[in-house]
């Protein structure tokens, strides 16, 4: 079927750029993503899902918020702390927000100097952004033991709407799952970049086919979402 | 940053596929996620009200998002096809949010008509 002269090249230099690039990519009889490899394509649809999923849950907060008569919690005065003595708003959030950013930075690194096939610098860089990912889910576990020993309740809350609790455990819950499974995502991958799988072509536990230094991208997708979500959650959730 | 050219040269790695950009690339884009981050906690720190919070917020909030997506997750070198396919159906979203603020001016006004303040 296929034909061995003209693959490579109509593969690489023959794609047409721009919208025109778009019409023909999906409307040839072949596959529409040319250049991103199965792998990658569907970490990134399941992502758009994902994308869905958060965008539903800010929609149910939106919602609960702009209908109720009740004034809304200010989270500025919620998430505050006191540190010898100085009131500051807001403060463990921003911890939070710098620990996953330098995560992200940290995922950024390895994926690229796993392309290099620098097995050391990729494992390390990969277990320092489980690491950082391990500090968010531990501060986030303070934050909701906090609040918890404040009376916030899914159901009732000392400062203002009911709703409040509800939507708080709800959507920093589900993000701090998503996070707990990228650090265990992480460390397994970590283990294989280090082991040398990618390089000798160690089958796989449960595919039992080689894998590719491509797998260390696929896993900073995936981190990297996770950081996007916050970016989201603390905006509109802990900021508006 | 000599890295990249032997790593660029090994005849395995192809440009388009193995996304091969300088480390500085991301230790800048790191450190403007801080600068963006630091100007999302300075608005509530200064407690700006109104227009000028939420337009800070929801900007500051987007540039950070694109600066995660375009080059951390490296859609600015994927084909426009993938990069459509993905950040397209997203927008849609926003017809959502258009329909429910709209449902939840109709609760208020209903709980506030009918339910003594709506308590």
């Amino acid at each position: 079927m296929s034909d061995p002269a003209v693959t490579p090249s109509h593969e690489t230099s023959a794609r047409v750029p721009g919208l025109r690039g778009i019409v023909a990519d999906w409307s040839s009889d072949q596959r529409s993503f040319k250049t991103a490899s199965w792998g990658k394509v569907m970490m990134w649809v399941f992502l758009l899902s994902d994308t869905f999923i958060f965008g539903c849950f800010l929609l149910s907060y939106m919602t609960a918020r702009m209908s109720t008569t009740v004034t809304w919690p200010n989270a500025s005065e919620v998430f505050s702390l006191e540190i010898a003595g100085h009131h500051m708003p807001l403060l463990l959030i921003a911890i939070m927000t710098f620990v996953l950013i330098t995560s992200s930075g940290t995922m950024a690194m390895a994926v690229n100097y796993g392309y290099r096939r620098d097995r050391r610098k990729t494992a390390i860089l990969m277990l320092l952004t489980a690491l950082f990912g391990a500090m968010f889910v531990g501060m986030q576990a303070f934050e909701w033991s906090k609040l918890i020993s404040e009376g916030v309740r899914p159901w009732e809350n000392p400062f203002g709407a009911q709703q409040f609790g509800a939507i708080f455990f709800m959507i920093t819950g589900f993000h701090g799952t998503h996070v707990t499974i990228g650090v265990i995502f992480l460390l397994i991958v970590a283990r294989k970049v280090w082991r040398g799988d990618f390089d000798t072509g160690r089958p796989g536990f449960f595919t039992a086919r080689k894998g590719r230094y491509e797998i260390v991208e696929i896993m900073g997708l995936y981190w990297h979402f996770v950081d996007l979500v916050w970016v989201f959650i603390f905006a509109f959730f802990y900021l508006w | 940053m000599s890295h990249s050219a032997t790593a660029a040269a090994t005849p395995t790695a192809s440009h388009d596929e193995n996304q091969q950009h300088p480390i500085r690339l991301y230790l800048t884009v790191w450190v403007w996620l801080f600068i963006l981050s630091v100007g999302s906690y300075m608005v509530d720190i200064l407690q700006f009200q109104g227009l000028l919070r939420w337009g800070l917020i929801v900007v500051l909030m987007l540039l950070k998002a694109g600066l995660i997506v375009s080059i951390f997750m490296h859609m600015r070198w994927e084909r426009l096809a993938l990069s459509y396919a993905i950040l397209v159906p997203p927008v849609l979203i926003l017809v959502f949010v258009a329909l429910m603020a709209l449902e939840s001016h109709h609760t208020l006004l209903t709980r506030v008509l009918f339910l003594n303040g709506g308590t």
